[in-house]
């Protein structure tokens, strides 16, 4: 797996670079790392994109602040369509999760950028967060009834104890299939850029015959490109989607 | 048979698995359109729908590249 | 070494020599799966999502939410004018067609009296030229009858004349005047 001269190594655009050291703290090191660069520069970007969007405060928007307003009414309608008016409260963690989980899916399609999506401790935790989340709203707003969710209607009492195992293990499934969905969508994406891509370079060194040759996956590359920017897009969509399904199972657990 | 070996061998088969999801997500799309063309009117509100199947059905291959990734880099 | 690696590996661009000792240390250490760099990321994603949460929820989305409301409020502020200001206009439109109707009835009503003023009018002289006709018509017949008459008289007398002549040329026979005319009256009666 090592990066020899002559050979691209797929792997090697996922490793975490420590910018600066922090400190330890009982064997675990912190430090600044390319990963929490970037997670701060998606941080500034989407903030500045919101706020500079909102500070002409036109009345017929302009670009710039049509992007802002069309990202800010994408997100309010979905958390209204899912979760209904009681969600107003959860809008904005749904927006940061969506705009954190787009804008470093797309920071990390720029060449020579670090995808921090790619990360699975990133994903994993962010998944985390969110069940916890579920548990905590479904308990403090239906006490222990929020474990009705694994008791559904309508099951003959032989079957009950089948289905709230299946339930249940669903249930606990969610943050494993919610982290590895967005983190193998942007690993593999990578990796599969990064193969295409090393074609080129490898097709390229063989003289002229490997020039016209390198075409071939330079349209595929340039294709996947442009796949990876519909998947960045779809997967923010998709974890901010599930995150609200999930939310709702917390606020209404008799589905 | 050598261990190395053994293991890229079933990172191989493990991504056997995505063909499923590949499956998954183009029948979800598949009855999602030929719905859409019956009804283009209710196609709009069904298709956040369709993207939550594709996803889910997506999930369960990356679930096999995940394994073939484990039994690449870390078994 | 360094350079013909960052030469080959386009995307390690922002790699530097520490990743690629840690990239010859770690053999086959998947950097996803490298559990060494996961402290630092949960702190930093802490960080940087507890940043994005405050920045967006205190100031980011109420501006745009105070934005878009201002849109709204401004708008069904404007459709309401405009509903407003239709419902007038639509008044006006009203009254102008009932003064319309109005005076194209009048004109109409006018149009009518004229008409029948005219009418009675031409009927009265009409009227008075037929009547002024018909006693002009009827002093001339009167005229004819009497000058018939007077013709028819003079003729009687004539013959009564010439018939006493020739009576009293043959002289055969007397006839008093009156047995003549009363002669020629039932001869001319015949």
């Amino acid at each position: 797996m090592a990066g020899t001269a002559d050979r691209v190594d797929p792997i090697h655009q996922f490793h975490i670079v420590d910018l600066f050291q922090i400190g330890q703290i009982g064997g675990m090191k912190f430090a600044f790392t390319n990963s929490a660069l970037f997670m701060l520069i998606a941080v500034a970007l989407s903030f500045l994109l919101l706020y500079a969007g909102s500070a002409p405060r036109a009345l017929v928007p302009g670009r710039f602040q049509s992007v802002a307003e069309e990202f800010y009414s994408f997100v309010h309608n979905l958390v209204r369509q899912v979760l209904g008016e009681e969600g107003k409260a959860f809008f904005p963690f749904i927006f940061c999760l969506f705009a954190f989980v787009l804008f470093t899916n797309f920071l990390g399609l720029i060449p020579y950028f670090f995808t921090v999506t790619s990360q699975l401790v990133i994903t994993g935790t962010l998944a985390l967060f969110i069940i916890l989340m579920v548990l905590v709203v479904g308990l403090a707003k239906h006490g222990l009834k929020f474990f009705g969710l694994f008791v559904p209607h309508g099951v003959p009492i032989f079957l009950l104890p089948f289905i709230s195992l299946i339930e249940i293990i669903s249930f606990l499934a969610r943050p494993v299939s919610l982290s590895l969905r967005l983190f193998g969508n942007m690993l593999a994406g990578h990796i599969v850029l990064k193969v295409f891509a090393g074609f080129i370079v490898s097709l390229a060194g063989l003289g002229f015959g490997g020039w016209i040759g390198a075409i071939g996956p330079l349209f595929m590359t340039v294709a996947i490109t442009a796949l990876e920017f519909l998947v960045a897009a779809l997967q923010a969509f998709v974890f901010a989607v599930l995150a609200c399904v999930y939310l709702k199972d917390a606020l209404h657990p008799h589905h | 048979m050598d261990a190395e070996a053994a293991k890229m061998i079933g990172a191989g088969i493990a991504c056997i698995g995505m063909g499923g999801a590949g499956i998954g997500v183009g029948t979800i799309f598949g009855n999602f359109l030929s719905g859409a063309l019956r009804n283009p009117s209710a196609a709009q509100g069904q298709f956040t729908n369709a993207l939550i199947g594709a996803a889910l059905a997506e999930g369960l291959g990356i679930f096999s590249l995940v394994v073939a990734l484990l039994l690449l880099f870390v078994v | 070494m360094a350079t013909t690696t960052e030469a080959t590996q386009p995307a390690g661009g922002e790699a530097t020599a520490t990743t690629e000792v840690a990239h010859g240390e770690g053999h086959g250490a998947f950097p996803p799966f490298d559990s060494s760099t996961f402290p630092s990321q949960i702190l930093w994603l802490a960080i940087a999502f507890g940043l994005l949460y405050l920045l967006m929820s205190r100031i980011a989305l109420p501006r745009m939410a105070s934005v878009l409301d201002a849109r709204s409020d401004r708008l069904t502020s404007d459709i309401d004018a405009a509903n407003r200001l239709k419902g007038e206009s639509d008044a006006v439109a009203a009254a102008y067609e009932q003064a319309l109707a109005e005076a194209r009835n009048n004109a109409s009503g006018i149009a009518q009296k004229a008409r029948d003023a005219a009418k009675a009018e031409a009927d009265a002289k009409r009227a008075e030229a037929e009547a002024s006709g018909a006693a002009k018509l009827a002093d001339a017949e009167a005229a004819i009858v009497a000058a018939k008459a007077k013709a028819m008289s003079g003729v009687g007398a004539i013959a009564a004349d010439t018939a006493d002549a020739i009576v009293k040329s043959f002289a055969v026979a007397t006839a008093t005047k009156s047995e003549i005319e009363q002669a020629v009256k039932a001869a001319l009666a015949k």
